[in-house]
């Protein structure tokens, strides 16, 4: 159905926890395809194994506890389970980035944000402190932060928790990546900024066309923002369509039940009507 | 609330935001306690750093001869505080006051860099154990209980004795037996800090785990290393002065506090003050840092608002 390369292609992911009561398999067989610019959601109760899938593919599970047991994550047909420790840090950052939930905790109180974004973008290029000055002012503009050359030099707690988002989101960015994860991106945020966000991150998504891959337990954030939706259930995936025919005919108990959490965010600009 | 007209709002909005450090300074300077503190360690600094115009050009080595004996001067010995000597003389004939001020040098010297040195080991073995976690933070850190348990007096007291003094070893002594405790205080904060999702942030933008190590955490912990370096100077000047009081310290003739009380410990009854001023000056010493630290603590707490 889609004629577009294949970016990311996870088979059979297992994704273990092995605790003192025994083994918690959080991700147990998920298959996930994500095309070149695509938009995916992947949706699911708190504890089916999103984060988990998220962090399976940056390679950024807690060791222990936590250890992939099975399965493939193809990035480019190579297979990102077999890179090496070093391998996977310059794919980190660089061609795979990812949003995380907490924009107040998110960054590190004792640098400036400009510290920050410069660094993320001189791990993986190699230019001067100056150029990345300049690349990372261009972020933040890019981001929509006002005053870019002022929030340069500023502290993460000067900042409110939408703007340390748009921050991360920057920092997720600088690099032009091919694949943007946002974990949970808009949950810790009012209704009001997380509109703002995801209609940024929409924006963005249009300008820059890379793919992303939203994770989220709220419906209306991926039925704004998804072309394909993935429902994931107690470590599986148990419905992937498209945004459409997955609000037209649900086919699984737990959209249901996801359904009835709570009203998402209101769009900016006028969302689908969806039937519920 | 107060109106702001539109002036005085551009003004308060363009005002400068107070940066951490300022914040920090602004806190101490409130703190009665800790301002006390660094006074006092600001004296024994400018003390012990202009021993020599302090001393009068006398030196802490040189002995009285009974030629340079002014009328009325008995003996260059046990001298009692007097116009030439402010402190009076040793049983050698040497001006305590000159001594005085340059074993503050030794003493205070010891104190710096002994603390320094356990304060850098423990926060490197602290840091990469408490990042690094699992079997490896286990190995290291009952490493570090079993040197914490081992009684350190009498084996200071046996390695002082085999490797002879100087000032470079007793250095030595006190960081191996030094550096436990700001191991397990780096070690605590980074296992809370490893956790933070700033550090989880760092990894996904690719930092290797040196660089989130001593990039991302190490400034994140400076709080509690500064304090524990300000408060450990003075229990190892301590340190120094008990090892030299049971000889096993500074060697003769180099003076260090604790080797002057050590000498005078004959002399207790018949020239008390050869013990009362370096036992003052340990005590004024140590006092002062302590008073600092815990100012300095008080004001690097985010948590206490003052």
């Amino acid at each position: 159905m889609d004629n577009r390369e294949i970016l990311v292609d996870i088979k059979n992911l297992r994704t273990f926890f092995y605790t003192e009561d025994g083994v918690v398999p959080a991700v147990d067989g998920i298959d996930l395809t994500i095309h070149r610019g695509e938009v995916v959601g992947l949706v699911g109760e708190s504890g089916c194994g999103k984060s988990v899938t998220a962090l399976s593919i940056m390679r950024l599970i807690a060791n222990p506890p936590g250890k992939i047991v099975g399965g493939e994550i193809f990035f480019h047909g190579e297979d990102l389970l077999k890179k090496s420790d070093d391998q996977m840090r310059l794919i980190r950052g660089d061609k795979i980035s990812m949003i995380f939930q907490e924009p107040m905790t998110s960054l590190n109180p004792v640098y400036t944000i400009g510290d920050q974004i410069s660094e993320a973008i001189t791990l993986h290029q190699k230019i001067d402190s100056a150029e990345a000055k300049k690349r990372t002012i261009d972020m933040l503009h890019l981001v929509g932060i006002p005053e870019p050359e002022r929030r340069f030099s500023q502290y993460p707690h000067e900042m409110s928790g939408g703007m340390r988002q748009r921050v991360m989101i920057a920092m997720a960015l600088s690099c032009n990546p091919e694949l943007l994860i946002s974990d949970e991106a808009t949950t810790a945020l009012d209704v009001t900024i997380q509109a703002q966000i995801l209609d940024l991150m929409r924006g963005l998504q249009k300008k820059l066309g890379m793919a992303v891959l939203i994770i989220t337990h709220n419906l209306a954030v991926v039925a704004e923002m998804a072309e394909t939706i993935n429902i994931a259930y107690a470590g599986k995936i148990v419905e992937s369509a498209t945004a459409k025919e997955i609000f037209k005919s649900p086919r699984h108990d737990q959209r249901a039940i996801a359904s009835h959490r709570g009203h998402g965010p209101v769009p900016l600009s006028h969302a689908q009507r969806l039937p519920f | 609330m107060k109106e702001y007209t539109a002036n005085e709002e551009l003004k308060l909005r363009e005002a400068p935001t107070e940066t951490y450090v300022s914040n920090i300074l602004r806190r101490l300077r409130r703190n009665r306690m800790g301002m006390l503190g660094l006074a006092m360690v600001f004296v024994v600094l400018v003390a012990v750093i202009f021993a020599g115009p302090l001393s009068f050009g006398k030196s802490p080595y040189a002995m009285l001869s009974p030629a340079d004996l002014k009328p009325g001067q008995t003996t260059p010995e046990f001298m009692t505080p007097n116009r030439d000597h402010i402190l009076g003389t040793d049983e050698l004939g040497r001006d305590a006051w000159s001594r005085l001020l340059y074993g503050g040098r030794v003493s205070l010297l010891i104190g710096v860099v002994a603390s320094l040195t356990s304060i850098f080991l423990g926060t490197f073995v602290g840091l990469v154990s408490g990042f690094y976690g699992g079997w490896f933070d286990n190995l290291i850190m009952r490493f570090t209980d079993t040197m914490m348990s081992i009684p350190t007096l009498p084996l200071m007291v046996v390695l002082a004795a085999v490797l002879k003094g100087g000032v470079l070893n007793l250095i030595l002594i006190l960081v191996v037996f030094g550096w436990m405790g700001d191991a397990r205080l780096v070690r605590g904060v980074t296992l809370s800090l490893r956790e933070q999702e700033y550090i989880e942030a760092a990894r996904a933008v690719g930092a290797s785990p040196w660089r989130i190590m001593f990039r991302h955490l190490l400034p994140n912990t400076a709080a509690p290393i500064i304090v524990s370096f300000s408060m450990s100077i003075s229990s190892l000047i301590i340190y120094e002065a008990s090892l030299s009081y049971l000889g096993l310290g500074i060697p003769q003739p180099t003076p260090s506090w604790g080797n002057m009380l050590y000498n005078a410990q004959n002399y207790i009854f018949s020239a008390p003050q050869l013990v009362w001023f370096p036992g003052l000056a340990i005590f004024f010493t140590s006092l002062g840092f302590n008073f600092f630290g815990d100012g300095l603590r008080d004001a690097l707490d985010p948590k206490l608002k003052l």
